[in-house]
């Protein structure tokens, strides 16, 4: 809106003065002032469930994702980058948790730890992103195994622990029968791969009578790979890796 | 006598909020804001009365800021519209002092309306800790009238006015924490444009108030603050005053009435 003005030499000196001159005081003591320095602050503990769906207002999905950009974003606070090993587990878990109790179709939670927390380098904390994978897996197996296949491939070529790759092997192949024959098989790759042959055999002769593989060229692969470790079984002396 | 009319104008500004049942409504609020604090007191688990602390000083802080500067923007407006600023310009009555006792006026209300608001916080933190954060929340408040008043003065319509005081507010609370991420880029530092928006925040930081330094309310969790940091925000909020009141002046002065 066109407003009627008066010209600016209307107005007075004193006017003139005054704004001059606390502008130049606010700039010189804004200019004074300390500059402001990055800190790292901790991570809460996120508040309790039951409060955090009373304040989503009927949305508990949406503050779920809030939450979830919140945490990854945690690492990156204002002008200073926190490496993943000083984060507290703990309470990172926490927060993964309370975000798949607000939204447990979601799959993101399961991501970061299974993909972004679980790449930090220390053994005991990418352990811990583990065990959180496989827990919240048994929850909702069909809904979640993707995430523990991938832990399983952590656990075998990251931490070279394969007891545990093949206790979350197992757990896919027992618990998750939604999941494609590629991640129940895993359990037998795992156990030829350590030198478990006749295990391994005897899981790969069990899937292939039990007819729970419809997929001819998949039937034909496995039945090269069964007829394959007869052979080393009887070829060669059996060695762990 | 100049300043009685000063005084005149700052009372009856006064007495205006007083019939347009501001306290009224700032009571109401507060004892919202208190009750809801209860609430998610008691669904805590843990550090329950931390929580509510933090909820009620941030709430309040917050609530009490918008209100003092909705009743600002509005208290002018209707002036404006009823055509009450002419009547008050008809007399012997220079320009300048009608905003020095319109600024006054709502600095004394906002002083009152920190006081109340400090109230429930008394109740929940260390005391000296409420009565720092109180003289913080009512320098924050001053500047937040002194700007209200501003840009209805400006602008001349609540919307434009309401919003840049929205805008303000929300920079004026980011401009510190904006200062650190352009100063320290996680990555693209040298690009021109990360070099470019660090002049613009540095520039903005000059002429804003870092309103993130008032009223905190990790004061009343944590046990208070320095007073020379009350200080601070005391010296800055007489500089910002001052300031905001001779751009009012200087933009009131010009307008033809």
């Amino acid at each position: 809106m066109a407003r009627d003005e008066r010209p600016i030499g209307s107005v007075s000196g004193r006017v003139w003065a005054l704004l001059l001159i606390a502008l130049i005081l606010q700039i010189t003591w804004q200019w004074s002032q300390p500059r402001p320095v990055a800190a790292a602050a901790a991570l809460d503990a996120p508040a309790p469930v039951s409060a955090l769906k009373l304040s989503s207002f009927g949305e508990p999905v949406v503050l779920a994702q809030l939450m979830t950009l919140y945490l990854q974003a945690f690492d990156n606070q204002p002008g200073i980058s926190i490496p993943f090993r000083d984060l507290d587990y703990q309470k990172v878990i926490l927060w993964l948790e309370t975000i798949l109790a607000l939204d447990p179709a979601g799959q993101y939670p399961l991501l970061l730890a299974a993909q972004v927390y679980s790449q930090v380098p220390d053994q005991a904390r990418e352990r811990q992103m583990l065990d959180f994978v496989r827990l919240e897996f048994l929850r909702a197996p069909n809904a979640r195994w993707r995430w523990l296949a991938h832990a399983t491939i952590m656990a075998k070529h990251r931490l070279h622990d394969d007891a545990l790759a093949l206790q979350y092997a197992r757990d896919i192949a027992k618990y998750a029968p939604e999941a494609p024959s590629w991640a129940r098989q895993m359990q037998i790759f795992i156990l030829e791969d350590i030198g478990e042959i006749e295990a391994a055999r005897i899981l790969l002769g069990g899937l292939l009578e039990g007819k729970q593989i419809k997929d001819e060229r998949e039937i034909h692969f496995l039945m090269e790979r069964l007829e394959s470790m007869k052979n080393v079984e009887n070829s060669t002396p059996m060695t762990k890796m | 006598m100049p300043r009685s009319q000063i005084v005149t104008i700052a009372r009856f500004t006064l007495l205006e909020a007083v019939r347009t049942r501001l306290p009224w409504l700032l009571v109401i609020v507060l004892a919202v804001i208190f009750g809801t604090a209860y609430f998610i007191q008691q669904l805590a688990i843990t550090e329950s009365v931390r929580l509510q602390t933090a909820f009620s000083a941030a709430a309040t802080r917050f609530a009490v800021v918008a209100v003092l500067s909705l009743h600002v923007l509005t208290s002018i407006v209707r002036e404006f519209n009823d055509k009450g600023l002419e009547l008050t310009l008809s007399f012997d009555l220079p320009r300048s002092h009608y905003i020095l006792g319109r600024l006054s006026g709502f600095a004394l209300i906002a002083l009152l309306a920190a006081m109340l608001a400090t109230l429930p916080q008394l109740l929940l933190g260390p005391t000296m800790a409420a009565l720092q954060w109180g003289l913080s929340l009512a320098m924050e408040l001053v500047i937040m009238c002194a700007l209200s008043l501003f840009c209805i003065v400006t602008f001349t319509q609540l919307m434009p006015a309401a919003s840049f005081v929205a805008a303000f507010y929300l920079l004026a609370r980011a401009i510190t924490a904006l200062r650190v991420m352009t100063d320290t880029p996680l990555f693209g530092g040298d690009s021109w444009s990360n070099q470019f928006l660090a002049l613009i925040t540095e520039s903005l930081s000059l002429v804003l108030p870092a309103l993130d330094r008032y009223a905190q309310s990790t004061w009343l969790i944590d046990g208070g603050v320095s007073w020379p940091a009350v200080g601070a925000n005391v010296m800055q909020t007489a500089l910002y005053v001052a300031l905001l009141g001779a751009a009012t002046l200087f933009d009131f002065q010009r307008r033809n009435l």
